[in-house]
């Protein structure tokens, strides 16, 4: 196996609830609790769960936007919380994120150029010839024609937009690249020519991808490993195939029965999870699952339920197995 | 672009042809004589009977309507009552100081109102902004002339520290040499380097200009650190902090400048409000403006002085409004 690129151990932030003149904290949201995941170089991770299950602060901590209360990130080595300022700098180039949804995700002052430009300008001293050369080479890669260049984003599909986030993204060469939901706020034929997209770029540039999303046929489709959260905390680990044709975790199970697929006759084939998701203020002792699990047993309200290894890279947190 | 603006300008004069028509109606139905006013107290019949063939007041209603509206096509805003000079004379006279007093503000209030609204943004629900946010509420709902009575109680009353109104000492008028360039002082000694002059009409004009400025400060202010926080909440503001932008530049070059397009909006308003404010603010600092003139012509019922003010009024609006629409059609978004 490749030498992990990133390595999450121990991850947890907590977020004051402050009250009070004085903004004294008096509760604490456990919105990433102990999460621990690698991504090895080459490797697409799909990252699976409900709102409110931690996925936007772990994203905001990979990008260096708060600092986690506890735990580690160690990305190419180098630990991103304890490193100079220098190596923060390159691990940044090396770092980019594709948000959600393109349409707030893009300047929507700037020009084209200007956006895809923003990062070489942040971290690159180009010349204005090197700067343009390399913009029409980005559109390129992305399948946009050269004349995008002095037009706003608003004159862009959804779609196409989200082509822009792509080469803005890609424009300082990367090694991991950060997909939150990237495909969700756009139609369904544009979805499938942007993974398409992702795919050819991940084997032409030799990309790492973290694909966050909660469209389980997308993950299934682009990813090699999924990670499943619930609450703040991984619940299931595992390859893909391995994950889709032989979920352990009841949280997991009901998820892919909630997929409907041409099969299905009627609604109550699906199993649906009863109630939402609890407040991350105070979680459910013992299992954090233990207010929704059709199984749940006594031993789920008491005990977190350790690590448990079920062969081939899958790893499930229940007390079932 | 052009379609736009010309369409803009035609509304606007049809905005003009009503505020026109309607203060000539609401100038006749006041019960006073013009023709008595306009020959004086001591006047015989025959001489008011004069006056009235004079002024036209004999015509119908309609050919006096006409015959305003033929002069002012012209430029001739009529004569008079009170001081029987031409309206456009007076008005080209009073009008430097206004505009002095109303750029000041503007100036003061854009620029401490943008200051205000990102201290507030970048501190939210901290107690800088708190202050930041009963400041703006307050400079906006005191009104500008209590402000003004209470400054004037404080700086000159109490502290001695600045003149009670008017625009120059009188020993500065007497023993110095005025330069009249523009009509705004602060500018013209400015460029004619006389510094006493300068020192002595900024301290008669910071008391007035500061009261003028609040109300632009408060709208500013507010509607800056909402633009802002709903800008800094953006992913695009969130891509550039994950480049390793810092905090300052992310505010002043890339939130400040998308926020604009609202702010700049508001504050041609806020220019507009600031000319109504000049006739409070204008009579209690003795000012020589515009609006101490409408508030001695009003008081006399000089009619031809208060329509020349309306009209002046109207047009700053119209064009006020016109700069307005073509701020926001700069947005690449509007502009299609």
């Amino acid at each position: 196996m490749s030498e992990a690129l990133l390595q999450v151990s121990a991850l947890t932030k907590h977020f004051p609830i402050t009250s009070g003149f004085f903004s004294r904290p008096v509760a604490w949201v456990k919105a990433v609790d102990q999460v621990n995941f690698k991504v090895s170089q080459g490797e697409t991770l799909g990252i699976v769960g409900e709102s409110g299950c931690g996925k936007t602060t772990l994203v905001n901590v990979l990008l260096n936007l708060i600092e986690p209360t506890a735990g580690q990130v160690i990305f190419d080595n180098i630990d991103l919380f304890s490193c100079s300022k220098e190596e923060l700098r390159t691990l940044r180039q090396h770092l980019q994120i594709v948000f959600q949804d393109p349409f707030w995700s893009l300047n929507p002052r700037w020009l084209i150029k200007d956006i895809i430009a923003e990062p070489l300008n942040v971290h690159l001293k180009l010349t204005p010839l090197e700067r343009v050369k390399r913009v029409e080479e980005l559109l390129d890669m992305v399948g946009l024609p050269n004349d995008a260049v002095f037009k706003s984003p608003h004159e862009f599909s959804g779609g196409q937009r989200q082509r822009i986030a792509i080469a803005r993204a890609l424009a300082l060469n990367p090694k991991l690249l950060v997909l939150d939901e990237p495909t969700s706020s756009i139609d369904i034929f544009s979805q499938a020519r942007i993974l398409e997209l992702l795919k050819d770029l991940k084997k032409s540039m030799n990309l790492t991808y973290i694909l966050i999303s909660h469209d389980l046929s997308v993950v299934h489709h682009m990813s090699d490993k999924i990670m499943v959260m619930y609450l703040g905390e991984v619940v299931e680990y595992g390859p893909a195939n391995d994950i889709f044709n032989r979920p352990t975790h009841p949280y997991t199970k009901a998820l892919l029965n909630a997929i409907p697929d041409i099969t299905t006759e009627s609604l109550e084939e699906i199993s649906e999870l009863k109630g939402s998701v609890p407040s991350a203020v105070n979680p459910p002792t013992g299992c954090r699952f233990n207010t929704r699990c059709t199984k749940a047993m006594d031993v789920c309200m008491e005990k977190k339920p350790g690590i448990s290894d079920i062969g081939y890279e899958h790893t499930a947190n229940c007390h079932l197995i | 672009m052009r379609i736009f603006i010309i369409k803009r300008l035609l509304l606007g004069l049809l905005v003009l042809f009503g505020v026109i028509s309607v203060t000539f109606v609401i100038v006749r139905v006041i019960p006073s004589d013009p023709a008595a006013q306009w020959v004086g107290p001591r006047a015989t019949i025959e001489q008011i009977e004069a006056a009235r063939v004079e002024l036209g007041l004999n015509d119908s209603f309609f050919v006096q309507y006409g015959n305003f509206v033929a002069d002012l096509a012209q430029g001739d805003l009529g004569k008079s009552i009170r001081t029987h000079q031409p309206v456009m004379t007076e008005l080209k006279a009073f009008l430097p100081a206004t505009l002095e007093l109303v750029f000041l503000s503007t100036f003061i209030g854009v620029f401490l109102g943008l200051y205000l609204g990102v201290v507030s943004a970048r501190r939210k629900d901290q107690w800088v902004d708190h202050l930041c946010r009963f400041f703006s509420v307050a400079t906006v709902s005191i009104p500008a002339f209590w402000i003004g009575l209470l400054l004037q109680y404080v700086f000159y009353g109490t502290l001695d520290w600045l003149p009670l109104g008017e625009r120059l000492s009188m020993n500065v008028k007497l023993f110095h040499e005025i330069p009249d360039i523009t009509g705004m002082l602060l500018f013209d000694s400015l460029i004619t380097w006389n510094l006493v002059v300068f020192w002595d009409a900024l301290k008669h004009i910071l008391l007035p200009g500061f009261v003028m400025a609040l109300f632009p400060i408060g709208l500013v202010a507010r509607m800056t650190r909402s633009a802002l926080l709903e800008i800094l909440n953006e992913d695009y503001i969130k891509a550039a902090r994950s480049y390793g932008l810092s905090e300052r530049i992310i505010m002043w070059s890339y939130a400040l400048k998308n926020s604009l397009g609202p702010t700049a909006t508001v504050v041609t308003l806020a220019i507009g409000y600031t000319l109504v404010n000049t006739f409070l603010i204008e009579s209690i600092f003795s000012w020589p403006g515009i609006g101490n003139y409408i508030a001695s012509a009003v008081v006399s019922l000089d009619y031809p002085a208060i329509m020349g003010v309306t009209i002046f009024s109207a047009v700053s609006y119209v064009f006020l409004n016109l700069a307005a629409d073509m701020i926001i059609a700069l947005d690449p978004q509007v502009r299609t």
